[in-house]
């Protein structure tokens, strides 16, 4: 059961072919087994006592489409009552006292929290090897990095332990893992989704989103976790539509607009060869294809990593050892206190971006780089208003490489670098998606589609119907 | 622009972070690195160009002034390091 989707396992709980008990246990029990290190912690328990209800409401009717549903939960999610670490040291000792919304949007479907899953700390990273838990490994190849920072969760559901999973993507940490280990995921227009408890990295560009076998689940997913939330005074005031409504739409006619920056220099041979190939599966299906160009695409880049570092360190002020978290052993006084707990609490790539996020915004320096990198900003969001203009969709690769070796990349700047074609659309605001295409050298490749302003549904349509040609997204790992 | 070591150790006393005399070199190195790719944004004319602070064009919204919170303190000061007399425990500060 653990290779259906959740729009099938819906049906078959419905149906009572097997009950959310069981489910579950099966899941449960292909955590334990499994060595990807996907998960923080396994709430074993809660799921059975989760499952248990849900299936007291799918016994009498009441459950919803999503009721019984198992899955697992990005560490950065608050959960009342259970560890909510975010990878990091400094929160192995939170406890949240509270639910973040998309938790408690989930709770009131009746759905069950397997566990909360792996990620780079912070969500600061491109590999999940910035966890304090140790890094996640790629189920289809366990030399490999499953991407990041939603690594846990790419793994959990690419090794089938879970039938989907929650993600964040701040510049990229949806699209970026799911890309690399074969899943889909979508990043929903900024303000679709409410940030309410989802531990804050760069406030401006975060957001949060399925991560799923197929289109068809994200649809499902997202229809539950979107909307305004009161508590979230980034959400936007907006109706959701259902987004199973259009799954089945036809995409003749559709404009898809391919970036001639996504295809530059950098960009692996084998990664390229897919999407092109994807390209002409598009054009089979009734699409129109037209080259666009994106020019301040390269400056993502350097604007990102000036704006992401200097909200994260204003976010992270908060953790100082005073009111949660880890605090260092015997302080000699408050600023001890503050620098002792900071320090062994933090990881070295949170360290980096919080330094050269006080640098960027210290005296004398705000104008040369947080002015200069939100003027930047500007113009590539100029870039894709102006593309937006002509097509309906945007198509390219998600990463420049397929899934690279643990321990492989070891220069920081080298990292950022392959983010290149993710972090433009979290800068503009824009929904962006994943779905697998293919493979290279045994390994997935993922093609990115960034949609206009609350298009979340054009993309789901191109994905789900780009899904009924291909089977790339039904292709598992091998021993699964 | 780059960095030296002494500017690092001010950053670091800035940002609260510790910063011991066998990682300084590495630290050093590695900020200057990222600093250079920032630089890239200097090629770009901006003179003329609306800084984008946010990526929708929405206000903050307003709403009525009414108690909307509930009373958490209990539950706060159960997950603190040190509490006392429902305070947050820290050092002491003033003799």
């Amino acid at each position: 059961m653990h290779t259906l989707s959740v729009a099938a396992l819906s049906k078959s709980l419905k149906n009572k072919e097997f009950s959310s008990v069981e489910l579950t246990q099966h899941y449960l029990d292909r955590i334990n087994r499994s060595d990807l290190n996907a998960f923080i912690t396994v709430t074993d328990e809660l799921a059975l006592s989760q499952a248990r209800a849900a299936d007291a409401k799918l016994a009498n009717g009441s459950g919803s489409v999503l009721t019984g549903i198992p899955f697992a939960h990005k560490d950065i999610f608050c959960t009342k009552g259970v560890k909510t670490s975010a990878g990091s040291k400094i929160l192995d000792p939170f406890i949240s006292p509270y639910d973040a919304t998309l938790s408690h949007k989930l709770n009131t479907e009746n759905m069950v929290m397997l566990g909360k899953t792996n990620m780079d700390e912070f969500a600061m990273g491109s590999s999940n090897e910035n966890s304090f838990y140790g890094p996640v490994k790629n189920p289809w190849n366990k030399k490999m990095v499953p991407g990041g920072s939603s690594g846990g969760s790419a793994a959990a559901v690419a090794g089938r332990l879970s039938p989907f999973a929650t993600g964040t993507d701040t510049g990229g940490s949806i699209r970026q893992p799911s890309s690399l280990c074969g899943i889909t995921g979508i990043k929903p227009t900024y303000g679709r989704v409410s940030r309410y408890g989802m531990i804050a990295y760069a406030s401006s560009l975060d957001q949060a989103g399925p991560m799923t076998q197929t289109a068809e689940d994200a649809a499902l997913v997202l229809n539950a976790i979107a909307g305004f939330d009161e508590k979230d005074s980034t959400s936007a005031l907006r109706d959701v539509p259902d987004y199973t409504k259009s799954l089945r739409d036809s995409i003749k006619g559709l404009k898809i607009g391919i970036p001639k920056e996504f295809f530059s220099d950098g960009l692996d041979s084998g990664v390229e060869k897919v999407i092109m190939e994807s390209m002409k599966e598009f054009e089979a299906m009734g699409a129109e294809l037209q080259e666009i160009s994106l020019p301040n695409s390269a400056y993502a880049i350097p604007t990102y990593y000036i704006v992401a570092p200097c909200e994260c360190s204003s976010n992270l002020s908060r953790l100082d050892g005073v009111r949660y978290g880890y605090r260092c052993k015997d302080p000699k006084d408050l600023n001890d206190l503050y620098l002792r707990s900071r320090s062994e609490g933090f990881g070295d790539e949170v360290k980096r971006r919080i330094m050269i996020g006080t640098y960027a915004l210290s005296a004398g320096y705000y104008d040369a780089y947080y002015l200069k990198a939100q003027k930047v900003r500007q113009l590539i969001s100029e870039d894709f208003k102006k593309a937006f203009q002509n097509v309906d969709i945007i198509m390219g690769p998600v990463s420049p490489t397929t899934a690279f070796e643990l321990g492989a990349i070891k220069d920081p700047v080298s990292m950022y670098l392959a983010d290149i074609y993710t972090l433009s659309a979290n800068l503009a605001g824009l929904p962006g998606m994943s779905i697998p295409a293919g493979f290279s050298n045994n390994l997935p490749v993922g093609l990115q589609m960034i949609g206009n302003y609350w298009s979340e549904e054009v993309l789901l349509n191109a994905a789900h119907q780009f899904q009924t040609q291909t089977d790339w997204h039904s292709v598992l790992p091998e021993n699964i | 622009m780059s960095l030296n070591k002494e500017q690092v150790k001010e950053i670091a006393q800035l940002a609260k972070l510790s910063i011991n005399d066998s990682e300084i070199e590495q630290s050093t190195i590695e900020l200057n690195n990222i600093l250079s790719l920032m630089a890239e944004l200097g090629e770009i004319e901006t003179d003329h160009v609306e800084p984008m602070a946010h990526p929708l064009e929405m206000s903050q919204r307003l709403r009525e002034d009414v108690v909307s919170e509930t009373d958490l303190s209990e539950e706060f000061q159960a997950i603190a390091p040190k509490t006392g007399k429902h305070h947050f425990l820290v050092p002491t500060v003033i003799e």
